[in-house]
């Protein structure tokens, strides 16, 4: 059993100084507008200190809480693949040469601190390394082996979140060098804090924070599970690969296609969608180009192009790949789901499309269900 | 036997069909040949029979005004040629050119429909047969005019 | 993340590696063969694979490898103009430099074919792909039973290759069918889709195997054209196109199902390449 320890609101600013002083950036979650994006901080009040997020199918706002909590919110529309695959970062700037060209190396990756990272987020990094970290391709592996996670579990989940039912929180068990749980109670406010890594230990020891005691363990524990009882929604992940496997042309994704605008949103803000395009670009006189990537989503008609068109030309076509990518064909190509139960794509639906409710639609509307079940013929005959 | 008899037995078009069916069959049939650069038919002309090719290329073509002889379709070893025979008005819709040297067998149009009227099984066994053939064209065709090789820009 | 992992090397698989032009060779109106000095010398690759061509500044396209697997000391691809980048690829002389990163993805499994008869079955500019395995059957003819090439264009003055079609065509181990879609005065050979060839080739359907290679409606005719001779999926493989910005299993635009095309394929075999796959828009 790791070491638990406590530590108070000037504790948490002083680990953010600690990170900073190891050379870390340290980013994490601030008001930006309306809403809570991550941006670099330096101390505890550049956090969204007192404010919460409502968030529903299509809806995000901020209210004000009546505590001073710290991280009294969840997730926002940004998640850390902006800092581990940011869009438009470089791969190579290149010259044309007497000899015909060549490639410079690009620059070094910048050491990220990521702040209050929430269990899903952590979860949907773990996922992206699966993606990314056998292929070394020389943006994300590099950054991502350079940060630094400061975890922090959830005690009040938003009513568009279902990590409960993938196992991917409100705890966090694995992933983070730091885990924070924030207690907050008429008369106590305290942080309790295990380290997952030896960094994260060394970190910690730099801190004025004592051992917890079993009582504070103990509450702080109590309030994650009732989190995860309190989950707005949940997604039933029984046979969910073969469910979808077998209804690809289920007409149901037409409905879908229907009210789905294209948008892309639910790829942006997602954790873990992960494509993107290359962009090679060149100076106007020629004699300079880079290469870059940048965010691309499966439901832009440009996507599927191939000489003469698009492979995917409905707005059902494209659903039916998000959806079904994200949680079927990933399993075949990474060994799990691609979907953390963060319920970002929900709320930021602009028409409320919900990741979890066309689950159970097509559970419901199953055809190998309704092939076996209804014996039309017999039915006419009878 | 006859020869047309001998040819048609193992010929994978009437594989299934019973010897007695095939003796029938035999008896509208004779081999004919015809050298490279001779028309079997014409476009317009009375259409009384089909050939089954043996051995050789045979090319349909049609005559347009600008275009000179278009070839629509060859045909070569274990294809038909020839269904006009079938339906009114009983007239060629193509020209048959020999590209090179064919052997075939000749079935008399009126003599094999009266084969099939008189036993329907037989009539049946020979649609099928027919028909299938007819399939396989069709979607050729349709391959063809999907121009699945051209560059679209 | 622990810090204990900097020391590794930084790869570097977006770079591409400048490559010179040795030749060009128009073989068609808009295609046309580049031989290049591979990257780094001598390299090998396998039938079937590509490789991502740049063009400086203007952009990269996946290209597949039209040379001769035996002979490590050329890169030779063929490439149809269909676009800015094939547009600029195409536009290359002799002394030129491109960028080449690769080879990518999966083989013709000449392998599977040993002790068979094989049909190579290809329409249009995807007789490219299928040359680098004709030259290395015809290099081992020995570990084949019957080879036949269907081959269908579209017309007789886009045939690719032509003077190596009379070259296979005067083998006697080796059996060339070429049919166009649309003859000329001059075309004396077949016309009619390629489909139309597999009745004419000789082959056991029980064992025999075939590489399949065109647009995806004339492979999808051809699988059905062969199964209907008794030719099981799993004998029957087809090289995929899809959109490929990447080439390393990163971008996501090149899948298929469960696949990347540019990793798992392109060359897949029709038994895994199930329903889901063919599914429309899929």
């Amino acid at each position: 059993m790791t070491e638990l320890l406590v530590i108070d609101r000037e504790g948490v600013d002083a680990l953010i100084s600690a990170l900073i002083e190891r050379g870390y950036e340290v980013v994490g979650p601030t008001v930006r507008g309306q809403t809570i994006l991550y941006d670099t901080i330096t101390s505890t009040g550049d956090l969204p200190v007192g404010l919460r997020d409502r968030q529903e199918a299509g809806t995000y706002r901020l209210e004000e809480r009546d505590d001073e909590a710290l991280f009294g919110y969840v997730v926002g529309p940004q998640s850390w693949k902006r800092f581990l695959t940011p869009p438009g970062t470089v791969f190579w700037k290149g010259l044309r040469t007497e000899d015909g060209f060549e490639t410079i190396e690009h620059e070094e990756a910048p050491r990220y601190a990521f702040f209050g990272a929430r269990p899903c987020e952590v979860a949907a990094m773990k996922i992206q390394d699966d993606v990314y970290l056998p292929v070394e391709d020389g943006i994300y592996t590099e950054r991502r082996r350079r940060s630094f996670t400061v975890a922090v579990n959830c005690t009040e989940p938003a009513a568009t979140c279902f990590c409960a039912s993938l196992g991917t929180g409100p705890d966090v068990t694995e992933g983070y060098d730091i885990a924070l749980t924030e207690v907050l109670g008429k008369k106590q406010h305290y942080f309790l804090a295990e380290a997952g890594t030896d960094e994260g230990r060394e970190v910690l020891a730099t801190l004025a924070a004592r051992d917890a005691r079993d009582e504070e363990v103990v509450k702080a524990r109590r309030m994650v599970v009732r989190a995860a009882e309190h989950m707005g929604r949940s997604l039933d992940t029984d046979g969910l690969k073969e469910l979808l496997y077998a209804n690809v042309a289920n007409p149901y994704w037409a409905e879908i296609g229907d009210r789905c605008l294209l948008c892309t949103n639910c790829t942006m803000v997602c954790p873990t969608c992960f494509c993107s395009t290359v962009e090679d670009r060149q100076s106007l006189d020629g004699s300079s180009a880079e290469r870059a990537r940048t965010w691309d989503s499966c439901f832009t008609l440009d996507f599927s192009y191939i000489h003469g068109g698009p492979v995917r030309s409905s707005a059902s076509s494209r659903y039916r790949q998000w959806l079904t990518h994200k949680l079927a064909s990933w399993q075949d190509q990474f060994g799990s789901i691609g979907c953390v139960g963060c319920g970002r794509c929900i709320a930021w639906c602009p028409v409320g499309i919900d990741i979890t409710r066309e689950v159970t639609a097509i559970r419901e509307r199953d055809v190998r269900r309704v092939e076996v079940g209804v014996p039309a013929v017999k039915e006419v005959v009878e | 036997m006859s020869e047309v008899l001998d040819l048609l037995v193992d010929h994978p078009f009437f594989a299934g069909m019973t010897d007695e069916q095939i003796r029938v069959v035999a008896e509208t049939g004779t081999v004919v040949s015809f050298k490279g650069g001779e028309t079997i038919f014409s476009e317009g002309g009375t259409a009384n029979a089909c050939l089954l090719i043996l051995d050789g290329d045979v090319a349909l073509e049609l005559d347009t005004p600008g275009h000179g002889e278009q070839v629509m379709q060859t045909l070569h070893a274990g294809d038909l040629l020839g269904w006009s025979w079938l339906y009114p008005p009983y007239r060629w819709s193509y020209d048959a050119h020999v590209h090179s040297d064919t052997e075939a067998i000749r079935f008399d149009g009126p003599a094999l429909k009266q084969v099939a009227e008189v036993d329907p099984v037989l009539g049946y066994e020979l649609m099928k047969r027919f028909t299938e053939m007819l399939v396989n064209r069709m979607q050729s065709i349709r391959i063809q005019l999907l121009d699945v090789y051209s560059t679209p820009r | 993340m622990s810090t204990q992992l900097l020391a590794e090397p930084i790869a570097r698989p977006m770079h591409p590696v400048p490559c010179r032009v040795r030749s060009v060779v128009r073989e068609l109106e808009d295609t046309f063969t580049l031989e290049l000095d591979p990257p780094g010398g001598d390299w090998g690759f396998a039938p079937g694979q590509f490789t991502m061509l740049y063009a400086f500044g203007v952009g990269e396209v996946p290209i597949s490898i039209s040379g001769d697997p035996n002979d490590p000391s050329r890169l030779v691809q063929t490439i149809r103009a269909v676009g800015p980048v094939t547009d600029a690829l195409t536009s290359v002389s002799p002394g030129d430099v491109v960028g080449v990163r690769g080879p990518f993805g999966s083989a013709w499994p000449t392998e599977v074919a040993e002790g068979h008869d094989l049909l190579i079955i290809t329409g249009g500019i995807g007789l490219a792909p299928l040359r680098p395995a004709i030259l290395h059957v015809l290099a081992n003819r020995d570990r084949y039973s019957n080879v036949t090439l269907m081959y269908g264009a579209r017309s007789p003055g886009e045939l690719l290759f032509t003077d190596e079609l009379q070259e296979w065509r005067s083998r006697f181990d080796f059996e060339v069918l070429i049919t166009v879609d649309h003859g000329d005065r001059v075309w004396r050979g077949p016309v009619g889709v390629v489909t139309t060839l597999i009745g004419r080739a000789s082959f056991d359907p029980q064992t025999a195997v075939a590489f399949i290679c065109g647009p995806e409606i004339m492979m999808r005719f051809t699988i059905q054209g062969l199964q209907g001779k008794g030719v099981t999926s799993d004998r029957l493989y087809t090289s995929m196109e899809r959109n490929m910005k990447c080439g390393i299993g990163l971008c996501g635009h090149c899948q298929i199902g469960p696949f990347f095309v540019c990793r798992e394929g392109p060359v897949f075999s029709c038994a895994e390449m199930t329903d889901v796959c063919w599914t429309k828009e899929m």
